[in-house]
């Protein structure tokens, strides 16, 4: 809402200057996003005399002028061809900016000195004549800022209305408040018409067919009117409030929309057929041409304003084609009316249009102010365009809107809000708000909002008036006492933390990517048919088609981060996000969403300077990580597997595992399959893990708890083995595992090694046996022999060879 | 033999000098004189060939001259090392340190868990919903029907008639007054989305919810909660003001803003001039919203609020452009 600081002054007497009432608007909750004074740059251009014009020596369009600017005589280099001793121009002086930005400066033109500018109307932003200087009355006042002279130093504010308050999108809305602030009272608009014309129900009739829809509709009629210009005052205004002047009737309409908040609509008489209003629902596919002339198709619920024939507007939203005030009209009809908030905003949000008039109806107009808003249309129209008008109105209400009755309880308020404000103070704020109170015993007040406040019903929203007005920095900081108790911690949402953190432990940097991704992208993992992860959640609106589907997997996220720091030239990659995936569930109305946990690495194994290494990471990498995340849900090895089983489409199958915990796959790891790879763009190899969080939660052990520190010594042995190349070397770490030796405390594999002296299809790894006894400290004789009969058996199992 | 002693010490005197602070040479001077097979043990050894008579006062010379030197040698080390330390070539340690690798949290999550903290410590307990949510939740029960124009204050992402994703984190507070009886105290962090994309806009971003409802709550205990909040998140002089506002779920409602963290409150381009910055919405849960959930208006109230991370972390880190947060370049996540 724009409100100029003049014309709010037309209805309210201010204690302040608006930089001040701006500050207060915003703290009773009429947000002053901008204060604005329009012709600011005014202040600098002068009405200047132009004492003598001479010939520039050196061009023959231009002149050199003297110039009184009230002070002293400028020299000015002028090219206008009306320029003249004797006449009062505007005078823009050095320092100015005008409005098409450029800026006016002591200068040289052609050799001549210029001191200033002269001005049309069209350089000053306040007309369209641009042939030549702008010639001001003989009695303007030499050096007076124009902005003076011409009465333009308003100061604009432009006030953010919250949806509740449909009542402050009008200036006398606006001086309510002010008036409130300010402690004074409003002044509003003297109404009086004079009917000379014919009685209305002679000429008009309004028959609501939905008073549902259209409880009031108001109607008054005039007669000879001549449609011309609006005068400047008034185009002005409209103007200033973003709404273009159309012709002296149709402005009268939109001027009483942004006095009174109340949208009108004004037609031509003459093309109304049988002279009869009827207010109807549409039939489906109904067809009517609005007043920017394109032709809708309508809905079943769309309320339509018609004549004896046909729709002639659509109610509260926009006038039609065939009843627009022309050029000719000259009896008007002017429609002042209360429409069903809902009804009219269902309308405009199913038919797309949003206008001035359903913007004030879905917010709820006056339903008292109808008459007034018809009157006071009537009236500036007769002053503006001549005319009499019709005896009477029409005033179609047949079940008046009701205004609530609201009891207010002192002490509730005063314990809700934390105040302790008296009854009368609290009577005093509502009264200024021209709310009816009435005092019902000491702790109790009865309160009638006005009709203009629809938002006021209950005894809360009392509170509210009471104390935004009494200003919120009034209540006190208070602490609230509660019983000490609390539900135990999420152990989702603890365990999902502690993941994090486990990861950005070793390394890792956690992304948030879009939960929307496109179907391309999910297509690009090369998903089979059937997955059902290419069955994703559609939005209905969604910004792209890069952003039309929530993901079903956090990989496309990723590799497009993985693509966009590759190509920032960040070439060393440790990413990782745990977030959503949306997978709908059949017969539900929601999806599932389950938190998965997925990586990519790239680049450099170690990038640190001086000690790093240019190795690029593999699979050994990746699988460390996903081995650090299984410990530190507390996974034993032991109900862990890496497998070739169930690989996904999207991992090179030469370089990946599946990874199953106590049976169940839980995630895949690994390189990227190189199509996936191109298919996002990708030029190097990227390894990934991709883990199911719910699995993993669900599996995870609680911590197996403390193990005593042993109280002898252990003797460690190492087993060298040369075995074929395709041998796992988890199988003899599981076959010696698995052997009935207590003194066995651990087997782990301590080498690899592939190359010379071994032939191409062997490997060589060593497993290092660590022996201890609980109860005694063992001996060499003792652990010889037992690691020659694990070895025994070792080689026989295995077909290896001792290396 | 005691002038063998005697002559040892001499000698012994006048090599310990020659090596000077020459830590080798008076190592090999101790094995030489004192060692297993050093010269004065010999002498020791020799010992054993004197006449029983005079073998205590050979005894008691050798014993001088060994206590002798051992000293010298003994002070001649100590010196050399000392000086060794003094006077060696020192570590270039201008070199870089070997970093263990680490990584980091995204600064959404850092932030989220710093706003989750301090209301923890206040008592309030972290509770989670789903994105994609019902329209129920996400407008009808928090007083926001389907033709009401409070729906524009928030472009929303349908995925049907009557599902959303979710437009802000107030379906928690519906939720999870459903779930559990009065007095409750919950925050509820997540993401939240709306169709609009900007400078200023992401079409998903994050907020964290909070709601206490109970016996007797007022609008000053909201004002001190959320006070204790801009103090421990900003700085306990930072100032802060309550504004009124809006929201169809609360009534009366309250923006806060705090003084902006740039220019102090004098007024500057971040703050456009008016030396405030908005940082979150809260108010009394509205009648409306309680009898949603069978909750009786005259025996509980409540307030809720909800802020959104990014504008929290793009004001504590000084982050100018919110499309940072969701492209995940590297250089911008190891800032924090």
């Amino acid at each position: 809402m724009i409100v100029s600081g003049a014309w709010l002054r037309d209805y309210v007497t201010l204690t302040m200057d608006m930089e001040q009432l701006a500050q207060r608007l915003t703290m009773v909750g009429l947000e002053v996003e901008a204060v604005g004074k329009p012709y600011a740059y005014l202040q600098t251009v002068v009405v200047g005399e132009v004492t003598a014009v001479e010939p520039h020596p050196k061009a023959d369009k231009l002149k050199i002028c003297r110039v009184q600017d009230g002070r002293s005589e400028r020299r000015i280099v002028c090219g206008a061809p009306n320029v003249a001793a004797g006449l009062r121009v505007p005078l823009a002086l050095p320092g100015t900016s005008l409005p098409s930005g450029m800026g006016v400066h002591e200068t040289v033109i052609r050799g001549e000195l210029s001191q200033g500018m002269l001005c049309s109307q069209k350089e000053l932003n306040l007309g369209d004549d641009a042939s030549g200087l702008w010639i001001l009355p003989i009695d303007a006042p030499v050096g007076t800022p124009l902005a003076v002279y011409l009465d333009l130093e308003d100061v604009i504010l432009d006030v953010s209305v919250t949806p509740n308050r449909g009542d402050c999108l009008s200036m006398v809305g606006m001086a309510r408040e002010a008036a409130a602030i300010c402690g004074t009272s409003v002044r509003y608009p003297r109404i009086v018409v004079e009917e000379t014309g014919p009685p209305i129900d002679s000429l008009a009739s309004v028959t609501l067919e939905d008073p549902v829809g259209c409880p009031r509709y108001a109607a008054r009629l005039i007669q000879g009117v001549r449609i011309g210009p609006s005068p400047e005052w008034m185009k002005r205004r409209l103007e200033a409030a973003g709404i273009r002047s159309i012709n002296n009737v149709v402005d009268v309409t939109n001027y009483v929309l942004l006095e009174l908040g109340q949208p009108l609509h004004a037609f031509d008489y003459d093309r109304l057929r049988e002279g009869r209003i009827v207010v109807r629902r549409a039939v489906s596919g109904e067809r009517f041409a609005t007043l920017d002339g394109v032709e809708r198709s309508l809905f079943d619920d769309t309320l339509l304003i018609c004549d004896g024939k046909g729709p002639v507007a659509i109610a509260g939203i926009m006038g039609g084609l065939e009843s627009e005030i022309t050029p000719t009209t000259t009896r008007v009809l002017i429609e002042s009316a209360y429409f069903q908030p809902e009804c009219i905003r269902r309308s405009s949000r199913k038919l797309g249009l949003r206008t001035e008039s359903s913007y004030r109806f879905e917010r709820g107009v006056d339903p008292e102010g109808v008459l007034r808003a018809a009157d006071r249309a009537a009236q500036l129209m007769i002053e503006l365009a001549g005319g009499s008008v019709a005896k009477g109105r029409i005033d179609a209400y047949p079940v008046p809107i009701p205004r609530p009755t609201i009891v207010l309880r002192v002490p509730k308020v005063n314990e809700f809000l934390g105040m302790d404000l008296s009854l009368e103070s609290m009577a005093g704020v509502l009264e200024a708000l021209e709310m009816d109170v009435e005092t019902m015993d000491a702790e109790t007040l009865r309160v009638t909002p006005p009709s203009f406040r629809p938002d006021i019903t209950r005894e809360v929203d009392l509170a509210e008036e009471v104390a935004r007005l009494t200003g919120y920095d009034k209540v006190p900081v208070t602490h609230a006492q509660v019983p000490l108790y609390s539900d135990p911690v999420d152990p989702h949402a603890a365990a999902r933390q502690e993941l994090k953190r486990v990861l950005e432990a070793v390394g890792f940097y956690e992304v948030l990517t879009y939960s929307f991704t496109s179907e391309r992208a999910l297509g690009s993992l090369q998903l089979p048919d059937d997955d059902p992860r290419l069955r994703p959640v559609r939005l209905l609106n969604p910004l792209s088609e890069e952003q039309a589907v929530m993901r079903t997997s956090l990989l496309p996220g990723l590799l497009q981060t993985a693509r966009l720091n590759l190509d920032r030239g960040n070439t060393d990659l440790r990413l990782f996000e745990l977030s959503k995936v949306f997978l709908p569930r059949q017969g539900e109305l929601l999806p599932r969403e389950d938190h998965h946990l997925a990586g990519v690495l790239a680049g450099r194994r170690d990038p640190r300077a001086v000690y790093g290494s240019e190795d690029p990471v593999d699979y050994s990498d990746v699988k460390g990580v996903v081995e650090e995340i299984l410990s530190s849900c507390w996974l034993d090895e032991s109900e862990v597997r890496f497998s070739h089983d169930a690989l996904p489409v999207y991992c090179d199958p030469r370089c990946a595992a599946s990874l199953w915990v106590k049976g169940m796959v839980v995630g895949s790891l690994g390189r990227l399959h190189p199509d996936v790879r191109e298919a996002f763009d990708l030029k190097r190899d990227i390894y990934y893990f991709e883990l199911d969080f719910e699995k993993l939660f669900a599996l995870r052990n609680p911590h197996p708890g403390f193990v005593p520190l042993p109280k002898f010594p252990s003797v460690t042995r190492d087993l060298a083995l040369i075995v074929e190349g395709t041998l796992p070397v988890a199988d003899p770490l599981a076959f010696i595992r698995s052997l009935p030796e207590p003194l066995v405390e651990s087997v782990t594999v301590f080498d690899l090694y592939r190359g010379k002296p071994l032939a191409d299809h062997q490997k060589g790894v060593g497993y290092r046996i660590v022996y201890r006894a609980a109860d005694r400290n063992l001996t060499d004789e003792e652990v010889n022999a037992l690691h020659q009969r694990i070895t025994d058996q070792v080689l026989k199992a295995f077909g290896a060879t001792l290396r | 033999m005691e002038d063998a002693a005697r002559a040892l010490l001499a000698e012994a005197e006048q090599a310990v000098s020659a090596a000077g602070t020459d830590l080798k040479a008076l190592e090999a001077l101790r094995v030489r004189i004192l060692g297993r097979k050093g010269e004065l043990t010999a002498l020791f050894k020799a010992l054993g060939q004197v006449d029983a008579e005079r073998r205590p006062a050979m005894g008691k010379i050798l014993n001088e001259v060994k206590t002798r030197l051992e000293a010298l040698l003994e002070e001649a080390i100590q010196r050399a090392k000392e000086q060794a330390t003094r006077e060696g070539e020192r570590l270039d340690i201008t070199a870089p340190g070997r970093r263990p690798l680490r990584g980091r949290l995204h600064p959404i999550t850092q932030t989220a868990m710093e706003i989750a903290a301090i209301f923890n410590r206040l008592g309030f307990e972290t509770v989670e919903g789903p994105e994609v949510e019902l329209d129920y939740y996400n407008f009808e029960a928090l007083n926001i029907p389907k033709d009401h124009p409070a729906r524009d204050m928030q472009d929303t992402f349908y995925v049907s008639e009557d599902v959303v994703l979710r437009t802000h984190t107030s379906p928690l507070q519906v939720r999870t007054m459903e779930r559990k009886k009065p007095p409750i105290k919950v925050i509820a962090p997540g993401k939240a989305y709306r169709c609009d994309s900007d400078v200023t806009h992401s079409p998903m971003f994050h907020q964290v919810e909070g709601l206490m409802v109970g016996r007797g709550v007022s609008f000053g205990d909201l004002k001190g909660v959320l006070t204790v909040f801009v103090h421990q998140m900003f700085g306990p002089d930072v100032g802060l003001r309550f504004r009124p506002s809006f929201f169809p779920f609360t009534e009366p409602s309250a923006e806060v803003d705090i003084q902006c963290v740039i220019c102090k409150g004098s007024g500057c381009r971040v703050c456009s001039q008016s030396g405030w910055l908005e940082i979150l919405g809260s108010g009394m849960v509205d009648p409306e919203v309680f009898k949603m959930v069978g909750y009786d208006p005259e025996e509980v109230t409540g307030f809720a609020f909800g802020m959104g991370i990014e504008r929290i972390a793009m004001l504590k880190y000084g982050i100018n452009d919110l499309r940072l947060f969701f492209e995940n370049d590297l250089r911008f996540l190891r800032q924090f």
